[in-house]
């Protein structure tokens, strides 16, 4: 029988440094990973770097000018933004418009108030709608859309409000309408989708509380869930905004890519990112394709802005979940 | 106090038919895309479609056999190039992400995902394409590697962190090195998960087009060197769709949907994955 050693058996250094992750392979394994994920911040760093100087000719010719004037003219080199500005805003606006009251119906229907059978497939099907890509969105519209458009949808929209501007002219087919409708279809996913994390976010509790109270069912939801999710709600429709902001090809596709500003929707617009991929492989001198280049940094400077915002709303209530990054 | 009690009534029953209808007519609208992909491309589907390349305008019977292989070599090897650098990423925020630089990570890949996808073809275009003085397939690639990275990244960061925290530390406990943990015993955990993100990541860009226009351009021939410009079905689609022929709009849509197809099959074998290793997970 041998006897117990009173002393602690000082540990093997090795293990020790394996405990703390100091030995060579893990101090490469982390330096390994943290250059490669030091690649998304110096990403954004570059954007902003290309960007700006590919702009800065045009920053330096035309100065605020080039926000406010209407004009733009590849012949006479000198380019106004304020058209495409104007459509970008219009049309993501009215998107926001449509998608919203949709988006939010599908969230709260499908956290609050759907049997549990149908949660899982129609979240699915909702969650496809992200998953068309832009160009096949575009197709649909210019065949399917704008014909229902110009049967169904303009006549009465003209006979109950054809005397207001926002009504006014002929409508062609291609138009700020056409457009919005296509970006609402495209952007209610998303909203969806990131505001029904949101109302799963919201602690049961809340509920249980205002049902406790007596309140109906809609009742919990309108004055306990959706106060509670406030935040993260408002930046789903802003995460909303910043896709419908920055969407591309269906656009170019629907909106008619018109440098004008009409009050009318019925009346063709143009966005920024439409301009640039209409106009970017036409742009034969310096400073049409950094006009271009400006176009595109003030998109994405906004957009990135946008996001930021929405994010932060997001994480106050889901905190540091990846939110919407899954909207499949 | 009965009248009040029945106004309440109702305004919930007609809150719940309203939700119930405007989640409806969310579905109606997929089902209505689908359907016209269906009823206006499907006749077009034949041994042609697959194998021939495009005929001069007039004649009829081309195929877009180049734009499906160039989408298959441009999704490719923005996979090969977005995979590793987005899953080490998102390694990095789970396993050591806790700090100020996670932090900064994490936002600016949220934020990176929001970006407008035309503003990152023109960012490549001045990275890739000015400085080599040709369009490529291999920078179409690029951009659509950039737009994959940050999505993986989190996706990867989010279902690397629900395993269990004693799997790590019973493997520490037995001597791993804590490189040796996270990719055998973490990451192999979290692998169906990793999976379907990357799924979904390829899934979202295969149909993109904006980031392609000024990259990979597109090519009326068939081309298999990623060096020259390449066309993708996506690129195709907007071609025909805004052309004037009736024989381009007939080809649009057989397209439209097979690219949606092949999303569909990514999107429905990701959802599969995750199923059949995570159970019941969400």
């Amino acid at each position: 029988m041998t006897t117990v050693p009173l002393e602690p058996v000082a540990a093997p250094d090795t293990r020790w440094r394996v405990l703390r992750g100091r030995n060579a392979s893990d101090r490469l394994y982390r330096g390994a990973l943290t250059a490669l994920a030091l690649m998304l911040p110096l990403l954004l760093v570059a954007f902003l770097g290309e960007l700006g100087t590919s702009a800065w000719p045009a920053i330096r010719h035309f100065g605020v000018r080039f926000l406010v004037t209407s004009v733009w003219d590849p012949v006479a080199e000198v380019y106004g933004a304020a058209p495409m500005i104007f459509g970008t805003l219009a049309s993501s606006f009215l998107a926001v418009l449509i998608a919203v009251p949709l988006a939010l119906g599908v969230a709260i229907y499908l956290t609050e108030f759907s049997p549990k059978w149908v949660r899982q497939p129609i979240a699915f099907l909702v969650e496809l709608l992200a998953a068309i890509p832009s160009v096949v969105y575009g197709l649909w519209g210019i065949f399917v859309l704008i014909p229902f458009l110009r049967t169904y949808v303009v006549p009465p929209l003209r006979a109950l409000f054809g005397w207001t501007p926002f009504l006014s002219g002929v409508f062609y087919g291609s138009s700020l309408l056409a457009g919005s409708v296509i970006l609402a279809i495209m952007i209610l996913p998303y909203i969806a989708a990131v505001s029904r994390e949101v109302l799963l976010a919201v602690p049961a509790s809340q509920r249980e509380a205002a049902l406790g109270m007596g309140a109906t069912r809609w009742e919990a939801v309108w004055t306990a869930v959706v106060p509670y999710g406030r935040a993260g709600l408002i930046g789903a429709v802003i995460l909303g905004m910043g896709r419908a902001l920055g969407e591309t090809m269906a656009v170019t596709m629907l909106i008619g890519n018109r440098h004008d500003i009409s009050l009318s929707v019925l009346q063709p617009a143009y966005t920024m990112a439409a301009a640039i991929a209409n106009e970017f492989s036409e742009a034969t001198t310096n400073l049409y394709l950094s006009a271009l280049f400006e176009v595109g940094l003030i998109l994405f400077v906004v957009t990135v802005a946008v996001n930021a915002l929405a994010r932060l709303l997001i994480w106050r209530v889901a905190r540091g979940t990846a939110v919407g990054s899954r909207a499949l | 106090m009965n009248a009040r009690r029945l106004r309440r009534r109702l305004v919930n029953g007609t809150m719940t038919a309203l939700v119930g209808a405007l989640s409806f007519v969310a579905v109606l609208a997929l089902v209505l895309i689908l359907g016209h992909l269906v009823a206006k491309g499907a006749s077009s589907l034949d041994w042609n479609f697959f194998t021939k390349n495009p005929v001069p305008t007039g004649e009829t019977g081309g195929g877009v056999a180049h734009a499906i292989v160039g989408s298959g070599i441009i999704v490719g090897l923005a996979a090969l190039i977005g995979l590793p650098i987005g899953i080490g990423t998102g390694l990095y925020l789970a396993e050591y992400g806790s700090g100020r630089l996670g932090w900064v990570v994490r936002f600016v890949a949220d934020v990176l995902n929001g970006t407008p996808s035309i503003v990152v073809g023109i960012f490549v275009w001045t990275w890739l394409v000015r400085p080599m003085g040709h369009f490529s397939a291999f920078a179409g690639s690029v951009a659509l590697a950039i737009l994959m990275v940050p999505m993986i990244a989190r996706t990867t960061e989010e279902l690397v962190r629900l395993v269990p925290h004693s799997l790590r530390e019973a493997a520490l406990a037995l001597g791993y090195p804590r490189w040796r943990t996270s990719l055998r015993i973490v990451a192999r955990t979290a692998l169906a998960g990793i999976l379907t993100g990357c799924l979904v990541a390829v899934a979202r860009i295969a149909g993109e087009t904006a980031p392609l226009l000024f990259t990979a351009l597109g090519n009326v021939n068939f081309n298999t060197h990623i060096g020259e410009p390449m066309e993708a079905l996506s690129l195709q689609i907007f071609q025909y769709a805004t052309g004037p022929f009736d024989e381009w709009h007939r080809l649009a849509w057989a397209s439209a949907l097979v690219l949606m197809g092949l999303v569909l099959v990514l999107a429905i074998l990701a959802r599969w994955v995750l199923r059949s290793r995570h159970g019941a997970a969400r």
